[in-house]
Order: C-alpha cells, then structure tokens, then sequence
C-alpha cells in the first residue's frame, strides 16, 4: 500500500521542555492507527504539528509526497488532512449544518462582489454545498438536528458534529484526538463502529488518539506508545498489549482508560 | 548643538523616562495579572493630580498633606474600579472587560471636564519641592534629580515587595497560572485587589511628579502619558517590573533626543512612540525582557 | 424555498421604497435642524455598521475607526472644495499645486474616501492583524492616531492644524441615508454569504476555523478592509454635513462613541447598530438640555458643559456591566418574528431547503 504520511526526526520543544522528540511515524493509505501514551505524553502535540498549528523544532512532515512542513493549517487542510480537537471546538453561534457548510468555504467557485450582487453563479455553488453538507449530515445520523444551534447538541452528537465537519473538508487523512473522551462503554462500542464505517464510506486514512483501550485495541491496525514524547513501542495491538516497556509506562501513570 | 544643551536634553529625557519608567510599572503589574490593559490606569494620573491641586490651592493644605490625600484617595479609586467594573466580567469574553476598562476611562475623562472644566490650569509648585540648580551654564530644576531618585526608590520597593513578602509572591503565583493558584487557598481577590492599590498608588505618585515637572492639569492629561505607558511597559516586556522601568527609560530618552536633534520632525514626537510599539508588537511580541510563548491548543 | 420567500422579499421592497418617500418628503417638510439630526444618525449607522463588521462579526477588537474616518472627510474635502477657498484657507502653506485646482463632484468624492481609506485599512492590518485581542486594540489606536498626527504635520496637503473650511454642504437626506442604506444592504448580504460565515467562525474559534481550511490572515485582512472603506465613505459625508474638519476631531475618543452605539445595539447585530445609531444621535439632541441652564421649579440651575458624555460612558459601562448582548445581541430583524407576531404561522426552521 502507499505511504500516505511520514514524519522524520520530529520534535517538538516548548521552553526548554521537550514535547515530542524524533518522532518517526509511518502511515499508509487506508489503514487505522493508533496513537497513545500516559497523560502529557505528547500526542496532542504530535497531531499539532501535523496539523500546521505549531512549527516543529526540528524534523519533517511529509503527506502524500508533499513535504508540508512549516505549512499553515489552512494550506494543509487543503491538501488533505482534517481533524478533531481534543476540547471540543464547535462555532458556537452556529447551527449544525452551518458548522458543516463552514468547511465547504474554500471550495466555493465564486467571488465576494458575486455573493453581493446575488450574481447565479454564486447561488448555485452555494445551494450545491448545501445539498451536499446536508446529505453529509444523513450518512453521519446529525440530519434531524441539523437546524439546531450546535452547541445545544449533547456531549456525543457535540463529538460526532466535529467529525462531520472534519468529513466535509473532503480529507484523505483524519485525525482524531481521544473521540471516545468522556463516553461509557456503549457510546464507545458504538463511536467504534463509526469510526469503521466512514473509513470505508469516505476513503479515508484514520489517525486517532485514544485513552479507551478497548477502542484502540478494536479499530487500530497499528499503534504508536508515546511517553515523555519518546516514542516506546510500535506494533499491532497484540504487541503492543504485551509490550514490556508499554505495560511498565501505563502502570506508572494512573489512568489508563478514565 | 553645544554640550550645554546637550546636558539639558539628557537631564530631561532622564527625567522624562523616570516617569513613563514610575507609571509603566501599574499596567506591567495588572496587565501580568488579569491579562487586562487597564485603560483607566492613565486617567488616574489626572485624578490624582488634580486633588492634589485642589488640595493646595482650593483648601491651602500643606503640599505633603495634599499629596498624600491624593495618593490615598487614588489608590481607593483604582482598587474600586476594579471592584465595580473589571471583578464582575472576570468569566466575560476578552473584549468585554476591555470594552469595560475603555468605558470607566472614558467616564473618568468626561467626569473630570464635568467637574473641572475643560481648560488646563497651572499646577502650584511647592517651594520645598522644586528649585533652581546651577551648574556652570546649565540650570536644571531640582525635579531633575527627584524624580528619577523617587522612582528608583518606588522601584525598589516594589521589587522587595514582590519578591520578598507573602502577598507578592501570591502575586507572582497568580499571574503565572490564575486557575491552580486559586485551587491552592490563594485568595485570588485579595491578591488581585492588592495588584490594583500598589499600581494606583504609583500612578498617583507619577501624576503628581508629572504636574510638577509639566506643571499644568487638564482632564485629558493623563490620555497620552497613559498610553506611552503601556508602550513603555510592551516595550520591556510586559509583566515584567524591570522590563517596565527599561522601557520607560528607552522611551523617554529616544522621544526627547529625537526632537533635540531633529527639530524638523518635533510634530510627530507623539507618533514616534506609536511606531516603536508597532515595531516591537511585529518583530518582539514578548519585549525585550519577555520570553515569546506559543499559544497552547 | 420558504413559502413566505415572497411576502418577505415583498414587504422588504416594501420597506425600502416607503424609507426613501419618507426621506423625500422629509426633506421637503422637516426644518433644517431635525434634517441635520436625521444626516448624522445615517453616518453614525454607516461608523457603527462598519465597525460591527470588524469587531462584533469578525472579532477583531480594532478601535483604528476614527483614524479611517478622519482619511475619508480629508480626501472629500480637498477633492470638493473651490479652488477660491483653497487659496483662502491654506495660508500657513500654499496647498500643493496638483491639489490647488481640483473640484470634484459629491459622489466620486465621497467613493474616492472610502477607496483610500480602505487601501490604509489594507496596509495597516497587513501588519497589525498577526495580533489580537488587547494587542490589537492598542497597535490599530496607535494607527489611527499616527494617521492623525500625520494629516496635522503635512500642512500643503492638509493644512495642518487649522483643518478644513468652507467644504460643500450637502443637506440631502437622500444622499446620507442612501449611502446608510446601501452600506446596510451591502453588508447584510456579506454577512449571509459564505464569507460572513467565514468571518464568524474566525470570531467563534479561530482554530477550528483554520482547521477548516479558512485562511485566517485573508479573511481579516478582508473584513478589515471593507470595514475601513466604509468609515472612510462615513467620513466624507461627515465633511459634507459640518462642512469645517479639523484633526482634532477625529481622536480616539471618537473611536469609543462609535463602539458605545456597537455595544449598545449587540456585538453581532447589523440592525442593532442601525437602531442604536438612530438612539444614539437623538439622545445626543435630546440631552442637550442637561448642558443649558435651566429653570427647574423655581430653581436656577447652570448648564453642565460635557454632561451628555458623562451620560453616554456610564451607560456604556453599565450595559458591558448588566446587559452585555445590548438591544439586539446577534439576533437581526426578522420578518418571521414580525408575521408570527401578526398571527401568520412561518415554519420554525425559515432556512430549511434555501442557501444564504
Ligand atoms: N503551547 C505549549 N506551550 C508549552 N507547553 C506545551 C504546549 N503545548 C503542550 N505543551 C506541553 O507539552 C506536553 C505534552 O502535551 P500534550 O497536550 O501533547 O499531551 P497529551 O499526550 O495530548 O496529553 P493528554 O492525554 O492529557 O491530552 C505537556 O507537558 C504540555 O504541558
Ligand atoms: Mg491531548
């Protein structure tokens, strides 16, 4: 399968501590992978500078040939990679779909004096993103609450809206940042299957961080271990559950699915 | 120009800097604190100011009684606004609090046209205070010597004050992180509360120096210093004390130097500070002193 | 669509129409005084709408509008007035001869402000827009007040700090609120449109937004630039209505009057500022007898020069303090909630099925 994103020697350094360090990462098209590590570990951080929003110390990004390192987030949004955020970040004055159609922005063919003047062109790039972002919506199970004010949504649809909205960007990778955060078991079990069915039905690439290690161990083909922004171990779920290294770090950590 | 002049401007742009340096202190205090640009700040210069005018010529008190009347009662007005109009949008977005500190400055200014009327009025310089000093050819005013002393000192204690006693300390904790300090029995009002009394107070004192070395009072005078202030204060790196009392210096010396030697340009000495800010907000967010942080995610 | 598209886009027709034969028959009936009350309501509108744009759709605390204002009354006055009284006015320093024998008619001048006032607005938030928040607020103050320092030190072109006189007046009714009008018109229509959902999503969460692919530094630049273009239209019809500019005028405690109408009408609502604008000039003649003296039961009593700002920054701090959304919030005028109030049913979801 081809390789779809790859890091080299990435690190990661705020002040004098280090956040990430010499991180190599290997994803191919297609597959599932899991990233996860005890609390301040660094995953987030990880995703942060896939993702543009900080410039990694030193070290390249490289996502489907292209080295996009020091990229602006927009630029790699558009490029392909989309993602969730750990603390839920909905726009909070908007409605569901609006959410969504947000996504659809820079795809529209059409210019602001168009919008103004109420110009066809406009309206119809305009009204196909809406069909669009509102079919989004049926195959994510959010269409009868698309009209309602977004962060009025409970905690789940809240977490199921973000991917939508990540979905919309028409992405070839997806990060996840701990979706299943604060689910019991069965919303879990269910986020799980969620995550499997878009996989197949967008085409996509899945790169999650995940502190329930039943969902990890379920979905994820392969997984990373972080600790201290080292990377520990790296192998299939099997391995890794076996890892001594990696049972040794979660032991010494508290937490290991709260 | 001949070395005498020369002398005069390093004299005034010294004194200048004390007190940009004096006043700066109040912003990079609460500014480290609550994260606030507390507009109002400047508006207390002329507060304090004009009670010690009042003090002197209206009741014909003694200067130090007047002063330390205007001191007091300032502090009791900084602490009260932030009381009144900053305490209860603590949880509000940004820009409310702002919008607040903008509104109370705007009030203070219209309240003090109100009250005191819209002209400048001479400010009595007592005779204990300020006096001729002749050296060779050049004549300074004692203010040239006291203000820049009065500042050290007043930095000096504040620097002891905040490194040494227990409330600052608390004040050092607070500004490093609000949320744990507050979980960790620090009674982030009264830690705030004192932030505010220690700035006013040294405003009040800058405003009453101001008034005797640029010995008018209007109501808007605090508008400008008050803002070259908090320039002042970004410039050195704000929340930091030593950072305020280097900006304040750089400051003052480059305006008054900038117009000694280029005349030409003396109606744009008020724009001059503009730009530096711009300059350092672009190429050194954290100021001289400050370090530069990435925004956590 | 909406089955009540029709009625609504009627009774908007509507509305627009019956404004402008009440602006005509206005002017015909109304004296002078309530007529210049009525021009300056459109041009506070026009500050507060643009402003809006900036600070309560895009989120951007910018207070660099009076500076952008005070670009557009120069460009329309020097543009505007006869070449005599240039000759006249500009005695410190003869005015610059390219300057010295143009007159230009009203409107051009009046696009030509807003056109240069947004090229500054463009230039100033290339750099100042990397910064937010407080940063922001103080860096565009230092603009707005370098541009007024400025415009009183280029005396051949300005001159200087005697200002202006002698500019055209123009009393038309039409000509302001028409300019207010199309301002609301056009506005409204970006705020609808794929980029005003752009510039609120910047304003809800910058983060998310760049995650969604929205250049954030483009689309400020954007709103920015649009919002000084009309302060600076704002600007040129303020020359044309008090006919005498000078920089003092345009300090930033102009600015602050201009944010007290945003707050007070809601951060986020283009109505809101109209109404507010409105409130706001009539409150301002209607207060002016607190600075008269008058006679009160018997009782003398002086006039308070300056009272009427008094009143406005108590109330500015009083509605940050107790009623932070203002008169509208984000909530716009809505025809559903007026035909609801009338009894006709519209369906709750209005959007359903129609793309803005
Ligand atoms: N912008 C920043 N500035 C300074 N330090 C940071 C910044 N962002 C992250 N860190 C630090 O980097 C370390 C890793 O943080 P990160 O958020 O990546 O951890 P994580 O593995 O996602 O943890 P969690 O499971 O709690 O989400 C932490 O010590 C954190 O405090
Ligand atoms: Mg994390």
């Amino acid at each position: 399968m081809a390789e779809l994103l790859r890091t080299e020697h990435l690190s990661m350094e705020f002040g004098g501590l280090r956040a990430v360090s010499d991180l190599a990462i290997t994803i191919s098209e297609g597959e599932i992978i899991g990233l996860i590590g005890p609390n301040g570990a660094g995953k987030t951080t990880v995703f942060n500078v896939i993702t543009g929003v900080y410039r990694p110390t030193t070290g390249k990004v490289v996502f489907a040939g292209d080295d996009i390192t020091g990229w602006r987030p927009d630029q790699i949004t558009e490029r392909g990679i989309a993602r969730t955020f750990q603390n839920i970040r909905l726009f909070e004055t908007m409605s569901v779909l609006e959410n969504v159609m947000i996504a659809k922005h820079v795809r529209l063919k059409a210019t602001l004096s168009e919008a103004i003047l109420g110009l066809p062109r406009y309206g119809k790039a305009r009204q196909q993103h809406y069909q669009e972002c509102l079919e989004l919506l049926e195959k994510v199970q959010l269409d009868d609450v698309a009209f309602e004010q977004a962060t009025s949504l409970p905690y789940g649809k809240q977490r199921r809206l973000e991917i939508a909205r990540a979905l919309a960007t028409e992405p070839q990778l997806l990060l996840l940042d701990e979706p299943a955060a604060g689910m019991n078991p069965q919303e879990s079990l269910e986020l799980m299957e969620f995550v499997k069915r878009i996989r197949q039905e967008f085409d996509l690439t899945v790169f999650m961080i995940e502190h329930h290690m039943e969902v990890v161990m379920g979905v994820c083909q392969r997984i990373y271990v972080l600790d201290y922004g080292v990377t520990l171990a790296e192998g299939n779920p099997e391995e890794i559950q076996n890892n001594e290294k990696v049972i040794e770090a979660y032991l010494g950590a508290v937490d290991i699915d709260a | 120009m001949s070395p005498d002049i020369f002398l005069q401007n390093v004299a005034n742009s010294i004194t200048l800097g004390s007190l940009y340096a004096l006043i700066a202190i109040g912003y990079t205090m609460v500014y480290g604190i609550i994260r606030l640009i507390n507009f109002a700040h400047a508006d207390l210069l002329m507060v304090a100011a004009y009670i010690a005018f009042y003090g002197m010529l209206v009741f014909t008190l003694p200067w130090y009684i007047s002063f330390a009347i205007a001191i007091v009662l300032t502090t009791l007005l900084g602490v009260t606004i932030e009381r009144v109009a900053y305490r209860p949008l603590r949880s509000a977005p940004r820009i409310s609090v702002l919008i607040s500190a903008i509104g109370v400055s705007f009030l203070l200014q219209n309240l003090g046209i109100v009250a005191l009327g819209a002209r400048p009025k001479p400010f009595p310089r007592p005779d204990d205070l300020v006096w001729n000093i002749q050296l060779g050819n050049v004549s300074f005013l004692s203010l040239t010597i006291l203000i820049p002393v009065v500042t050290i000192i007043l930095l000096l204690m504040v620097t002891f004050m905040v490194k040494k006693t227990k409330m600052g300390i608390a004040m050092r904790a607070v500004s490093r992180d609000f949320e744990t300090s507050s979980l960790m029995a620090v009674n982030v009002n009264k830690v705030i509360g004192a932030t505010f009394a220690v700035g006013s107070a040294l405003a009040a004192i800058g405003g009453i120096m101001w008034s005797m070395q640029y010995p008018q009072v209007d109501p808007l005078m605090g508008l400008f210093p008050g803002l070259k202030c908090f320039i002042a204060a970004v410039m050195g790196g704000i929340g930091s004390i030593p950072g305020a009392m280097i900006g304040g210096f750089i400051l003052g010396i480059c305006e008054v130097m900038l117009v000694a030697f280029m005349p030409e340009l003396s109606g744009y000495r008020d724009a001059f500070a503009f730009v530096v800010l711009i300059l350092i907000l672009l190429f050194r967010p954290g100021g001289i002193l400050g370090e530069n942080v990435v925004e956590k995610v | 669509m909406d089955k009540h598209a029709k009625l609504k886009f009627i009774l908007t027709l509507l509305v627009v129409l019956v404004s402008f034969g009440a602006l005509y028959i206005a002017q015909g009936t109304m004296n002078s005084f309530y007529i210049r009350v009525l021009n300056l309501a459109a041009i506070y509108a026009i500050l507060a709408l643009s402003l809006n744009l900036i600070l309560g759709f895009t989120g951007m605390f910018s207070l660099g509008h009076a500076g952008f204002m005070c670009i557009g009354s120069y460009v329309a006055g020097i543009l505007t007035m006869s070449p005599a009284s240039k000759e006249i006015i500009y005695f410190m320093e003869p005015i610059h001869p390219l300057l010295a024998n143009v007159q230009w008619p009203i409107l051009p001048a009046i696009l030509l402000g807003g056109i240069i006032a947004a090229l500054f607005g463009f230039m100033i938030g290339f750099p100042a827009l990397r910064l937010r928040d407080d940063y922001l607020a103080i860096a565009t103050l230092g603009f707005a007040e370098i541009i007024r320092i400025v415009v009183t030190n280029v005396i051949p072109i300005t001159n200087g700090a005697l200002g202006l006189k002698n500019i055209p007046s123009v009393d038309s009714l039409l000509v302001y609120w028409g300019c207010a009008i199309v301002t609301l018109i056009v506005l409204m229509r970006i705020i609808n449109s794929s980029w005003g959902y752009a510039f609120k999503a910047i304003r809800d969460n910058e983060i998310a937004a760049q995650a969604m692919g929205i250049n954030i530094f483009k689309h400020k630049l954007l709103s920015f630039t649009i919002g000084a273009f009309f302060a600076g239209i704002a600007g040129a019809l303020m020359a044309f209505l008090i006919t005498s500019i000078d920089p003092t005028m345009y300090r930033f405690t102009f600015t602050f009057q201009i944010l007290l109408i945003v707050v007070l009408g809601g951060m986020g609502s283009l109505s809101g500022s109209v109404i507010a604008a409105v409130i706001f000039s009539i409150l301002m003649e209607v207060l002016r007898f607190v600075e008269q003296p008058m006679n009160l039961l018997g009782l003398e009593i002086s006039g308070i020069p300056g009272m009427r700002m008094v009143i406005f920054s108590l109330g500015l701090l009083l509605i940050i303090l107790f009623y932070r959304r203002g008169l509208m919030g984000t909530n716009e005028f809505n025809w559903n909630w007026v035909l609801n109030r009338l009894g006709i049913k519209t369906s709750h979801q209005g959007k359903r099925g129609e793309a803005n």
